[in-house]
């Protein structure tokens, strides 16, 4: 017998893409919009994530996050003083957030009660974007200390999001911070990136970033 | 490195778009990765035996064919192939385009199996 071949011609990432749609069915029949934050580790998703959280309680908009990370409630912790319900996805190892992980911890929360769900993912640049979590939007974060050259590094998260925040920006002149450069970055491998300067800190660029959030929620089209 | 979960991933896919048919052995698995798949290819290939120990698929070869990314630019109306590290911008005129035609791909093309029409159903993990 001489070997044949079979084409399959399928994503290898299949099992994940279909949960992930499935997913973004089950959002969109509920009315919620979803916010996938992706960034490496300690470029600020936590206090944006506590500071975003706050102000949208104030403003009567209803949130959710689930927050991923390696090991440790620590991070639900923090963001559950924020009065929202608040889950940690524990994945014990493993470098990214999988669709399934986000479909088990939803589980007993009725999403027709939300307005947007947030979910932070992995600290991790590489892993985190070949994973589709059925969100309406990913919004990927390079702090001012992590270096410009970033987004050129790390192509294929930058390139997946639908907006960048470029955080921490109450430490760009201590950190000589290039912003001509780290636009230029952003742009080389996303042209026409929407970005968004933030500082979690000191409040600057949050009022632009918690309207962008809005206006997306209720049109998510715009 | 995710690229053991994307190693796995294979190995589950061929292993399920194979259920029901008779018994055969896995020669070859083919890939298609893309410059922009965020997936590195050695990686892959590095973690591919771990993932496929004990499996159907032990002992076959994984063939990748790595893509690199081509935009379309809209001011040549045509193609462009990046070199990698790329900038999405044409390498002709410099016009920045984010039509991606190719590059994003993480794909099994195909599997090349020897069916064993001579021999007994086996019963593989």
């Amino acid at each position: 017998m001489t070997p044949r071949i079979v084409e399959l011609r399928q994503g290898i990432l299949k099992k994940n893409d279909q949960l992930a749609a499935g997913l973004r069915g089950r959002f969109r029949a509920a009315g919620v919009y979803v916010v996938n934050l992706v960034s490496s580790p300690g470029s600020g998703k936590t206090l944006l994530l506590e500071k975003t959280l706050a102000a949208l309680k104030d403003a009567g908009i209803r949130t959710a996050a689930l927050v991923g990370d390696l090991e440790t409630e620590n991070d639900a912790q923090r963001l559950a003083r924020s009065g929202v319900p608040v889950r940690q996805i524990q994945t014990h190892g493993i470098c990214h957030l999988e669709a399934d992980m986000v479909e088990r911890h939803l589980k007993g929360w009725d999403l027709s009660h939300l307005d947007i769900l947030f979910i932070e993912n992995i600290g991790n640049l590489v892993c985190t974007s070949s994973y589709d979590l059925g969100e309406s939007c990913r919004v990927a974060l390079l702090s001012v200390t992590e270096g410009e050259d970033k987004p050129r590094k790390y192509p294929s998260l930058y390139h997946s999001a639908d907006v960048a925040l470029i955080t921490k920006i109450d430490l760009a002149e201590v950190c000589e911070f290039d912003r001509e450069a780290a636009h230029a970055s952003l742009l080389d491998v996303r042209p026409g990136l929407r970005l968004i300067e933030t500082s979690a800190k000191t409040g600057q660029g949050m009022e632009e970033w918690l309207g962008f959030i809005t206006r997306k929620a209720v049109e998510p089209e715009l | 490195m995710h690229e053991l979960s994307i190693a796995q991933s294979v190995v589950q896919a061929v292993l399920e778009s194979l259920s029901g048919t008779p018994a055969c052995q896995i020669l070859k698995v083919r890939l298609k990765i893309g410059a922009l798949s965020g997936v590195d290819a050695d990686a892959v290939r590095f973690c591919y035996d771990i993932a496929t120990r004990d499996t159907r698929l032990e002992g076959s070869i994984l063939d990748i064919e790595t893509l690199p990314v081509i935009i379309r630019c809209s001011h040549c109306a045509r193609d462009v192939q990046l070199p990698d590290p790329f900038r999405l911008r044409c390498t002709v005129c410099g016009t920045p385009s984010a039509q991606i035609v190719q590059g994003k791909e993480l794909e099994i093309d195909s599997i090349e199996i020897q069916d064993y029409l001579d021999k007994p159903l086996e019963a593989g993990p």
